[in-house]
C-alpha cells in the first residue's frame, strides 16, 4: 500500500476542521461540519468541493480528435470547441472502462476528466489504442479542480472577478481568470445543481479556494466534502464508477443510451453495445424509495416474493426528501416507476417502490 | 477532537455510556461516537423484554455514511427504549447524554458494572484513537 496523496488544499482543509478519508488514492475531506448541512447548502446556496483527485488526460495533435473519437462514446465530429460532453469509454465487450467528461479545447486539442480510481487504467487503455502520432499526456498530478455547486455559484464567481462565467451555458466551458488565476471554467458538476467546475494549476488552488470562500460565505457558501458530494449525486441519480458502472456493466442497462453515439459508431465497444441492444436487456438501473424506516445501502439484495431479483448499487438517506433512496439493478419487468419491490436490510425485507429519477 | 466525557458516567471501549441507577442502567452513545458517526439518520431499537448477553448487538445506529452496531454493555433485560429516536434519531447528535439515551437495562448481575470504564480511562482510549 502506498500512502494516499494529498491535494495542495490539505492544510487549508485541516484548518477548516475537515475529517479526512481516503478516496481514489487521495486523502480528502468527507465532511467539514455535517454532511446534511453541506448537502443543504448546495441545494439552497452553494458548496465548494476540492475534487483535485479527478484525473485529466490531454490529447494533442492533428489526429487528436480522431483518436478521442475512436475511444469515446460521443462523436466530436462537427462539435465546436467550447463544448463539454459526458460519455463513456467502453471495452470490446461493451462494458464500461470509465465514465468521463470530454473537453473540446481547440481543433487539435481535447482533454478528458476521468475518475480518480481509473486514472492509470484509462491512461494505459488510451496508450494501447491510440496511434503514436497523438501526444497523450496525463496531467492529473499538476491539475487542481474545484467544484462550485449550487444556485448561488454564478453570483459567487462574479464576485471573484469572473463575471464571464454567467454567460456560460450548461456543458460549455471557457478560459477565464478566477480570483486572478488562469483557469478553465465549465458549467458542469456532479450534484444535480447549477454550478461550475474550475480547473487550475495545482499551485493556484489554495488562493482560489480561499477567495471563493471569502466572497461566497456571505451568500451561504460552505466548504463541502465527499459525503455531501455522494448524497447530492445520488439524489440526482448520477452514476458513480465502481457502483453503478464497471468493466462488466452495460451502459444500456445503466440507462446511459443517450450518451452513446451508436449511429455514428466507430468507438471501441459500439458493436457489442449495439448487439446487446438488439438482444434486449436482462436488467435495468432504477431509482427506488424505501416506504419503511431504514436505510438501503450498496450491496443490499432486491427481492420480490421471497426471491432475490437484483442488488442495490448505491443507497442512503436523501436530505432533501427526508427518506431513504437508492439505485438498483432489477429485471425489466419491475423497472417501471410504481413497481413494488423489497430491499433486504439486515435480513429484513423492507418495502420499496421504483420511482422516476432524478429523485429531486 | 474535542468531546465531552461526563465524570459521573461509566463507559465501554466501543463508545457507549452507562448511567447506573438504583434498579436499572441507562445506555447511550458517547459524544465521541456521535461526532465520529456524523448526522444520525436511523436507530434500530430492541423490544422491551429482550434479554441481552453482555457484548451482544442489541441494535444498529446509522448515520448518512456509516452503519454501526450497538452492543450491550452488560447482560440484562431491556426495560425501556427511547421511542423518540424512532422519529428523531438526530436527538443523539444534539444531546447524546440526555434526550438521546437509547435503552434502559435491568442488569442480571450488578457486579458486572464494576468492570465498566470510568471517565478517565475512557478519555485515555479516545485520546489514543483521535491521533
Amino acid at each position: 500500500m502506498t500512502a494516499p496523496k494529498r491535494t495542495p488544499l490539505y492544510d487549508t482543509q485541516q484548518r477548516l476542521g475537515a475529517r479526512m478519508v481516503e478516496f481514489g488514492g487521495y486523502e480528502l475531506p468527507v465532511q467539514y461540519t455535517s454532511i446534511r448541512e453541506e448537502h443543504c447548502a448546495v441545494r439552497e446556496a452553494a458548496g465548494l468541493f476540492d475534487v483535485s483527485h479527478m484525473g485529466q488526460i490531454e490529447f494533442e495533435g492533428s489526429d487528436a480528435i480522431a483518436a478521442a473519437d475512436a475511444l469515446f462514446s460521443r462523436s466530436l465530429a462537427g462539435r465546436e470547441p467550447g463544448r463539454v460532453l459526458y460519455g463513456l469509454l467502453c471495452n470490446e465487450n461493451g462494458g464500461v472502462v470509465d465514465d468521463i467528461t470530454c473537453y473540446r479545447v481547440a481543433e487539435q486539442s481535447v482533454f478528458w476528466c476521468v475518475n480518480a480510481s481509473n486514472i492509470e487504467k484509462d491512461h494505459r487503455w488510451i496508450l494501447d489504442h491510440v496511434e503514436s502520432s497523438v501526444a497523450v499526456r496525463n496531467a492529473s498530478d499538476e491539475t487542481g479542480l474545484l467544484a462550485l455547486q449550487g444556485p448561488a455559484s454564478e453570483a459567487i464567481l462574479s464576485r471573484v472577478g469572473s463575471p464571464n462565467a454567467a454567460a456560460l451555458r450548461r456543458f460549455r466551458f471557457a478560459r477565464m481568470e478566477v480570483a486572478g488565476c488562469a483557469a478553465f471554467v465549465s458549467r458542469t458538476g456532479y450534484t444535480g445543481a447549477d454550478g461550475f467546475e474550475i480547473y487550475l494549476s495545482g499551485g493556484d488552488l489554495a488562493q482560489v479556494f480561499e477567495a471563493l470562500l471569502g466572497e461566497g460565505t456571505p451568500l451561504g457558501l460552505r466548504p463541502a466534502g465527499l459525503g455531501a458530494r455522494d448524497t447530492l449525486r445520488l439524489e440526482a441519480a448520477l452514476p458513480l464508477y465502481g457502483h453503478e458502472l464497471d468493466d462488466d456493466t452495460s451502459p444500456l442497462a445503466a440507462g446511459l443510451e443517450r450518451f452513446l453515439d451508436l449511429e455514428v459508431g466507430g468507438f471501441v465497444g459500439a458493436d457489442a453495445i449495439a448487439r446487446d441492444r438488439d438482444a434486449g436487456l436482462e436488467s435495468r438501473l432504477v431509482g427506488f424509495t424505501l416506504e419503511e424506516r431504514g436505510v438501503a445501502r450498496a450491496g443490499c439484495a432486491v427481492a420480490l416474493a421471497g426471491k432475490t431479483i437484483g442488488r442495490v448499487t448505491s443507497g442512503g438517506p436523501s436530505p432533501t426528501l427526508g427518506k431513504s433512496i437508492g439505485l438498483a439493478y432489477v429485471p425489466p419487468e419491475v423497472a417501471e416507476p410504481g413497481s413494488g419491490i423489497q430491499v433486504i436490510v439486515r435480513d429484513r425485507a423492507l418495502r420499496a417502490r421504483v420511482v422516476d429519477t432524478p429523485f429531486v | 477532537m474535542d468531546c465531552e466525557i461526563p465524570h459521573e458516567l461509566r463507559y465501554t471501549s466501543d463508545d457507549e455510556w452507562v448511567l447506573c441507577g438504583d434498579d436499572t442502567v441507562t445506555v447511550g452513545v458517547t459524544d465521541f461516537a456521535q461526532q465520529r458517526l456524523g448526522d444520525i439518520v436511523y436507530v434500530e431499537l430492541p423490544s422491551v423484554g429482550n434479554q441481552l448477553a453482555e457484548g451482544a448487538a442489541f441494535g444498529v445506529i446509522e448515520s448518512v455514511k456509516a452503519v454501526s452496531d450497538l452492543n450491550a454493555p452488560i447482560a440484562g433485560e431491556v426495560v425501556a427504549i427511547n421511542e423518540d429516536l424512532i422519529d428523531q434519531p438526530e436527538i443523539i447528535n444534539k444531546e447524546c447524554y440526555g434526550g438521546g439515551w437509547i435503552i434502559k437495562i435491568k442488569p442480571s448481575n450488578r457486579e458486572a458494572l464494576d468492570s465498566l470504564l470510568d471517565a478517565d480511562s475512557y478519555r485515555k482510549i479516545v485520546g489514543e484513537r483521535s491521533d
